[in-house]
Parts: C-alpha cells; structure tokens; sequence
C-alpha cells in the first residue's frame, strides 16, 4: 500500500474512476485507483455502444489505440410482438470513419486501456482490493477508505467514490437508500461466437463496421427492452428489465434472453453460435430526479454510483456519461484542493461542471423520459399497434380494395387497447419529454 | 454457469437470515436472481449459494424484507471475471 496522505483516493477503477484519476494525474495530484477486481472492468458489463467523443479533449486520436470490437455504423430500433417485427434502421458512412461515433466493446478489455492512460499518467492502480467502509473524523468529514488489505486503512484529502450501482460508500455516507428498486433495471447478456465472416453477411457490415439493434416489446411484457450488438467475432444479446417489474413477473431472467433468442425476427441472425459469456448487470435508470447529492465534506461521488446513467428510450448511453462525470470530479477535486478547500463548498464545482456540460444538462432534459418509456403503452400497447399498420398497409387483401390509412390506424388501435384521447396525450407528453 | 469465470473465495459474501424469509410470502430473489442462486425450502425458509454469483445486487434490491439479505462484495480479487462484458 503507498504512503498517505495521498491528495485523492479514487474508488472503482471503471470508466468514471479511471476519468478521475486521470485528471488528477495529469494535474501532478498524488491519487490511489482502487479496484475490487483483478483488473480494471472484471466485474463490469454494459449493453452495446460506448460513445467515444467524451474523450477527444483527454487522448487526442485515442480511435487509433482504443480496445474496439466494431464502429457501429447501423443502429437500428426495433418493435416486436410474438410473431411481428418493424424495424427503423439508420446507416451512416460518417460514422465507420475518423473521428466515429460508437463502438461496441468488451469492458476488460477497455476499462483497462482507459486505467492504464490513468496509470501512465502517474496515478497509482491497486487491484484486487476492496474498499469496505469510509474513514471520518470527528466532524464527519470523509478522510480516506478502509480496505481489506492488512494494515489497509488509506487517507487523502479527499475520496471521489466511483464503486458503481451498488456504491456501497455512497450509501454508508447516506447519499443513497439502501434499496430502490424501481430505480433500477436489470440486464443480462449472453455473447455468442459466429465466424467474422458468417456476422459481416448476416448483419451487412464491412470489415470492423458493426450494428447496434434495440428492442421494443421483448422482454415478455415486463418493462425493458432488448438489444443486439455485433462484436468481431462475436454477438452479444440481451435484455434489460424493471427490477419490479421481473419480481413480480416470477419469470427467470434466463428464460427472457432464451425467448428473445427465439424469436421469428432475432432467430436467424444467431444461427450456429454457442455460448461463449453470460452476464448480469444492475442499471441505475432513475434518471435526474435519483441522482442524489454529488459531493459532502471530502467526498465525491461519479458515474453510476451517483445514478448518471441515462436511460432516456431513443438515448441509452452510461460509459460516456461515467467518463464525463469521472473527468469533471477529478477536475474539482484539483481544484478544491489548490484552493485549500476541501469540503462540500469547496467541491461544488464539481455539480456545476456537469450543470453546463451534456451529463446533467442531458439528464435534466430528459428527466421525464423514464416514466414515459417504461410506461405500458409504450412498451407493449404502441408496437403492437404499429406493427398491425404495417402488416395492414402491407397485406394485399385482392379483391377486396385497400382499407384507407385511418381505418387502419383505427383497428390497429382498437386491437391493441388504445384510445385516441391516450394516443394524443402520450404524443403530447413524447413532444415535451424528447423536446 | 461453465460460461463465466469464478474465482471462489471462502467467505461467503451473500447472508440470508431465514427466520425471515420464513414469513416471506413473495419470495422474490427465487426467480430474479439471474444466476439462479436462491431456492425456497420446504419449511419456507431460504437456500442459497454465493459461489457463482455475478455480484449485481438484484437479491437484495427486490426483498422486501429489511435485514433477510445481507449482501456486500467478495473479498478483493475473488468473485465473476467477466472477459466480455
């Protein structure tokens, strides 16, 4: 264990911590990285797309170095029922070139490449170590970490809790409820491996292009949806549900992965694979109105540990948002500390940093969003009805003529439960959520 | 799970108090758990194991019984190696 006092301890050595013990080390602070698993991304799992502009202004050209699986070039949203698919899939050449938009990852591999630019920075990685508890002096102010190494107690000036989902530090600090499940989704995954090959034919990719497909109406009624996502060699499929939502369902999270895995639409596309990896993930997706206070006496809290994943419907983006957030903590904590001012005042920097950049000004913009889009007509009842309008406008019913667009919009709604006084609400209510 | 790495560590990580559970009539973590690690037993209390699980949290998010779960990580370096993540 290196000597303390440090400037910082940064706890998690995900993309959030990594984020801070970055811009502390580029800063010339002393900082500790801790990280609970053998290697930074061991115990982390995500659902298809890490968006890379966050790190332009910390490793400039990092697309020529970064652990990437495939470019996502198509990203495709889909709506599902039993037996009915439409799907709405956009292709952009600009996003398969320089500077690119998303990749697909695998999170060993990158977590590490991000904690490594931390480490070559000068920051001090320490694996297979966990931090079980804070240390506070008598006024309570945060003063460093208890590990369970021997002898394993670090002090700093201050402690920026990156511990993910569950962050047992910002919950010991009172930060976080113990529970809450409505704030959270569960994911789980498995990777399936098919020839390089055999994923470019099916899926229509170039060599290092992939595709990125999220699902609506997947996930057996229950809240959530269903993504796909090409690696090289492999493809990753999932689903992510309410934690509610699957308790009171009494339906094993495996059983949703093998019904989507079967379905007439999903099927054909994972013909031949065998299970390589299953996962299973936690989401904070409580959006703005969870995120709790970021900063007390000595403490910081960044990417999920404070809820910054956002889970907007169209939007689904976690890893930037941690290192964005990761980043800006590191930044503060600088900062305070050159200021002589450590406590929550003097780490308030940190919330209006995120203020004016995307990570809280996208939450705070799309705070409503989770209500509508876990909400049941959006879930089950609006794929449903679209699907029926395209098979309606699609089906040649010879001799009879053509039904006329609003009378099949009409049935399409009547089928599915649907009032045209809830259909104009809901649109209403997507035109201020998605503004 | 032969699809995922475990590196076992000898101090269970996952408690459960199945006094508790007992008067549980939900029983949530039973189908929830996506490792499959909680089954009810015949006298309605809990079994369990912690060896190969993925460290998410759900158990103890979905009970609703304060004190049936006590969870927290594995001991450093031990627990899921997830590669693909």
């Amino acid at each position: 264990m290196p000597a303390d006092p440090l400037d910082a301890i940064v706890v998690g050595a995900g993309p959030a911590g990594a984020a801070a013990a970055l811009a502390l080390a580029r800063a010339g602070r002393s900082v500790v990285l801790l990280e609970r698993g053998p290697f930074p991304g061991a115990k982390n799992v995500y659902g298809g797309v890490v968006y890379g502009r966050v790190l332009d202004e910390v490793i400039p050209r990092w697309w020529e170095q970064v652990p990437v699986q495939r470019w996502v070039v198509r990203r495709s949203t889909m709506m599902l029922t039993g037996s009915q698919s439409l799907s709405v899939d956009f292709r952009s050449e600009a996003w398969g070139t320089v500077p690119y938009n998303g990749m697909t990852v695998y999170r060993a591999d990158f977590d590490s490449w991000l904690a490594g630019h931390a480490v070559a920075a000068g920051a001090e990685l320490v694996t297979s170590t966990v931090a079980t508890g804070l240390l506070r002096d008598e006024r309570g102010v945060v003063t460093g970490v208890r590990t369970d190494r021997p002898g394993g107690d670090l002090r700093a000036r201050v402690v920026i809790a990156c511990d993910g989902v569950n962050s047992f530090l910002a919950k010991e600090a009172g930060l976080l409820p113990r529970t809450a499940a409505s704030h959270h989704t569960l994911g789980v995954k498995e990777v399936l491996d098919l020839p390089v090959p055999v994923i470019e034919e099916r899926f229509g990719l170039g060599p290092h292009e992939g595709v990125d497909i999220e699902m609506l109406g997947a996930t057996g009624g229950i809240p959530g949806g269903g993504f796909l996502y090409t690696n090289a060699d492999t493809i990753s499929v999932g689903v992510v549900v309410s934690l509610p939502g699957l308790a009171r369902a009494k339906v094993r999270p495996e059983a949703l992965i093998a019904d989507l895995k079967a379905h007439p639409a999903i099927a054909p596309y994972l013909r031949g694979s065998s299970v390589k990896e299953y996962s299973a993930h936690l989401i904070p997706e409580g959006g703005y109105d969870a995120i709790p206070r970021l900063a007390i006496d000595g403490m910081l809290v960044a990417g999920d540990a404070a809820g910054l994943c956002l889970a907007a419907g169209l939007w689904l983006e976690g890893v930037n948002f941690a290192i964005g957030s990761g980043l800006a903590a590191g930044r503060a904590v600088t900062r305070a500390i050159a200021a002589g001012d450590t406590s929550a005042r003097g780490l308030a920097s940190y919330r209006r940093d995120l203020e004016s950049g995307f990570v809280l000004a996208d939450h705070k913009r799309l705070r409503r969003a989770p209500g509508l889009v876990l909400s049941d007509r959006v879930q089950q009842r609006y794929p449903g009805m679209i699907c029926d309008i395209a098979e309606g406008m699609f089906t040649v019913t010879n001799p009879r003529p053509k039904p006329g667009m609003l009378r099949l919009a009409r049935s399409a709604a009547r089928r599915n439960g649907i009032r045209v006084g809830e259909l104009l609400r809901d649109a209403a209510a997507g035109a201020r959520v998605f503004r | 799970m032969a699809t995922v790495e475990f590196r076992v560590g000898q101090r269970a990580h996952i408690t459960v108090d199945s006094d508790v559970c007992r008067s549980c009539t939900t029983k949530d973590c039973v189908t929830a758990c996506p490792a499959d690690l909680f089954a009810p037993t015949s006298d309605g209390g809990i079994l369990f194991n912690y060896e190969q699980c993925f460290e998410c949290g759900t158990c103890y998010q979905v009970c609703n019984s304060e004190g049936a779960i006590t969870w927290t990580y594995p001991d450093g370096g031990e627990g899921v190696v997830f590669r693909h993540g």
